[in-house]
């Protein structure tokens, strides 16, 4: 069960900050967007399956529609040719929306230091949680979530359309 | 009567050229195609008339990355090719160097390996066939049996540390015996996947649904399927019997009976018993393994590879040297070139080293059956459904990091 | 303990050298002096074709009744160490009888160019392609010879040897901590 938030209980009444509500609610609803391209993949399939279960932390169903999709969990190594792919996947997706970045390849390009290979997806998106590991075991996986949960509780309403996370954007080229 | 069927011809034609047809771009990022590549496809309504693949999307240069790596350090980025199934591209890739040496390998190194290749073979046809059945809508046997990929996962981690990109063993056998505790597990795992193979088989070999999908899906006949140069089970499936363990042997595998599926159209579901059937026979070599397994050194001896026991390289000048040089990968292979291929997960995965002497690979290239037999796919999809299309995509086991390397 | 290291130990060998005998001699008698040299290096019998002969010599390996090379297995490019030359290099099979056999060719590297194969085979199409994207080899009818792996716009044949292999746009790395 999750926690409730702090706030003011009484007979048929519950009074608590709306923010701290939504933080809830959005933190156990977040529906991946699983982009697996390579090895990092097939970990992430061990992951999904009985074993290590992602669906116990609100993630069960799996979209593969960038517009359903909240949380977008790039696996495994982007090429360029791959990168407006990418790029396009993530301008798609509607607000609010998080950025996991899991494996070495997708972080900093991985031990592919070669022409073919972009290094590190922080060069097109802006990424919020990075999970390194080559692959990273399905347990730093699921912190990896952990860690977007946490954000995803904190988050302030006005966050999307302050110009700090403007600027963050147009920084990639994105409007 | 005559006339009448001129006049049909000439409405039949008419209808025909008129007819428009829709482009669909199943395109890189999919659902369904487990992996990354893109197919523009010409559809008339829900039938598919032509295919234009596009891969590459995750081209990662090994080819080029080897030439810069000594061969100890090109382990790691064999393990990315076919990476359900990494450990046997790991062995093909020692035997290839071993074969450059001329070195001969202890039979108990060679029979661990069968071991280890085996336990991936499983590993690997139980990721294609359950991700079949949940392409017809069967989620049930995805969930369960992949439980089992876990405890493979836990035999490799006791040997080498790692789950997936295992970059298991060395050159010349392995660095030592294996613990009790690997042993208790494999023979925990022998003992207990054939309830949970059964139940798996139970739920989708005889189900009328998965035959009526999957019978006659995107066929293949042998003759088209030699001309593309398939290997592997989706050649086995349209009637060949071609394995490289069988008419190569390496690693001993001649002193293992088994035996080799082939099934006869080359469809779908051909494709799946094929795997369903090599993962019964993979069981029995690993029990058969055990059984005759000979004593003997776990590697060969091969100062130039194989790091020397510690206690002489804190003692010993000459183990020191060794050991400082294979770390630093800085020996020296004798020049040539060779050809070494196995029989992987999809087929044949061949080796070609050009050695210069040096202490890197002059070129090295990797044969890779999906790149291969992919090629095929545009043509087999042609005059069928969408739906059909996608499933004779995930029989076929397209591994992206085995098709772009 | 030491172990002997012995030749390798193929229990055809003597079968391959009599097959590499067997294809030199036809080749001679078909092709005169199209054949550079026939060799055999640890257990395949290597043999260096001249170019122009090539597809023709595919040809004839494939349609031979006795020879029967009806499989191909690999096709794949290479550049030779002094950087002048680029080979194709073709591993075909004999399914029935278990015998491979590896041909070669080499051509001047401003001009690489050799008829294609996939007219023989379906399956040279796409490895002719990958040959052609790394190395800059021209097929001669081959019906979509277009670049496979790397990005269409690429303009460089990467795995010559005088291209690096790492991303030289990338500013986060040293070059003098790493040794690129």
């Amino acid at each position: 069960m999750a926690k409730s938030p702090e706030g003011i209980e009484g007979p048929g009444f519950f009074a608590t900050k709306l923010e701290d509500v939504i933080g809830l609610a959005r933190k156990n609803s977040l529906w991946p967007l699983p982009f697996a391209t390579s090895c990092c993949g097939i970990e992430f399939m061990a992951t999904m399956a009985s074993h290590y279960d992602l669906g116990r932390f609100g993630s069960e169903r799996l979209s593969f529609s960038p517009r359903q999709a909240d949380m977008l969990m790039v696996m495994g190594t982007i090429a360029k040719k791959m990168g407006p792919t990418l790029r396009q996947v993530y301008e798609q997706m509607a607000e609010p929306r998080w950025v996991l970045s899991v494996g070495a390849c997708a972080s900093s390009g991985g031990i592919f230091d070669t022409y073919s290979v972009l290094q590190g997806i922080d060069k097109i998106i802006p990424v919020d949680v990075y999970v390194p590991g080559c692959p990273p075991r399905p347990e730093q996986i699921l912190e990896g979530v952990m860690k977007i949960q946490q954000l995803a509780e904190k988050e302030s309403f006005r966050r999307r359309e302050s110009p700090e996370y403007k600027k963050l954007l147009n920084s990639y080229g994105i409007e | 009567m005559e006339m009448s069927k001129e006049t049909n011809d000439t409405v039949n034609k008419e209808v025909f050229e008129e007819k428009e047809y829709s482009t669909l771009n199943l395109g890189p990022t999919h659902p369904a195609t487990h992996g990354i590549f893109q197919n523009v496809l010409k559809m008339d309504g829900e039938i598919i008339h032509e295919a234009t693949p596009t891969i590459g999307y995750i081209h990662r240069a090994f080819e080029k990355l080897a030439e810069r790596r000594p061969y100890a350090q090109i382990t790691p980025i064999t393990d990315r090719l076919n990476y359900c199934s990494s450990p046997i591209n790991n062995m093909g890739w020692y035997m290839t160097v071993e074969k450059l040496l001329k070195a001969e390998i202890p039979k108990r190194a060679q029979y661990h390996r069968v071991i280890i290749m085996e336990l991936s073979r499983i590993a690997d046809h139980i990721i294609c066939n359950s991700v079949i059945g949940v392409d017809t809508g069967a989620m049930t046997g995805f969930l369960y049996i992949f439980q089992w990929r876990e405890k493979i996962y836990e035999i490799f981690e006791e040997i080498c540390g790692a789950r997936l990109t295992t970059n298991i063993g060395r050159i010349g056998g392995f660095d030592s015996e294996w613990k009790k505790s690997t042993w208790d597990k494999i023979n925990a795992f022998i003992a207990e996947f054939p309830k949970a193979l059964t139940e798996f088989s139970n739920l989708l070999e005889r189900n009328k649904i998965f035959m009526d999908r999957t019978i006659n899906c995107g066929p293949i006949s042998a003759e088209m399927a030699l001309s593309y140069s398939f290997t592997g089970p989706n050649l086995r499936a349209a009637g060949i019997d071609y394995d490289v363990r069988v008419m190569n042997p390496y690693s001993s595998y001649e002193d293992f009976t088994f035996t080799v599926p082939v099934g006869t159209s080359g469809d779908t579901y051909d494709r799946f018993m094929v795997r369903q059937h090599e993962m019964w026979q993979s069981l029995e070599i690993i029990k058969q393994a055990i059984k005759k397994m000979p004593e003997g050194p776990m590697h060969a001896d091969l100062p130039d590879f194989f790091l020397p026991p510690k206690e002489q390289v804190y003692n010993n000048m000459e183990a020191l040297i060794y050991h400082f040089k294979i770390v630093m990968g800085e020996t020296d292979i004798p020049k040539g070139e060779v050809y070494h291929c196995v029989e992987g997960g999809n087929g044949e995965l061949g080796f070609y080293l050009i050695s210069d002497g040096g202490r890197t690979p002059f070129r090295l290239h990797f044969r890779r059956p999906c790149f291969i037999y992919y090629q095929a796919y545009p043509e087999m999809i042609k005059g069928i459904m969408l739906s059909d299309a996608i499933l004779t995509m995930s029989s076929m086991n397209v591994i992206a990091g085995e098709l772009d390397a | 303990m030491r172990l002997k290291v012995s030749d390798l130990k193929s229990q055809n060998l003597k079968s391959i050298m009599e097959l590499l005998n067997q294809v030199n001699e036809k080749l001679n008698a078909n092709f005169a002096g199209q054949v550079v040299s026939a060799e055999m290096l640890y257990d395949f019998p290597v043999f260096t074709i001249k170019t122009e002969a090539m597809h023709d010599v595919l040809k004839f390996l494939k349609e031979d009744a006795e020879l029967n090379f009806h499989f191909l297995t690999d096709l794949t490019g290479m550049q030779t160490a002094d950087e002048k030359q680029l080979g194709v290099i073709y591993h075909l099979h004999n399914m029935p009888k278990n015998l491979r056999i590896r041909l070669k060719t080499f051509m001047d590297i401003n001009k690489p160019e050799l008829p294609t194969a996939t007219d023989l085979w379906p399956a040279a199409n796409w490895m002719e392609r990958e040959t052609y994207d790394f190395f800059g080899v021209r097929f001669k009818g081959h019906p979509n010879l277009k670049r496979i792996l790397n990005v269409d716009e690429m303009d460089i044949f990467p795995m010559r040897k005088e291209y690096p292999l790492e991303d030289q746009e990338r500013t986060d790395k040293d070059n003098s901590m790493f040794g690129r």
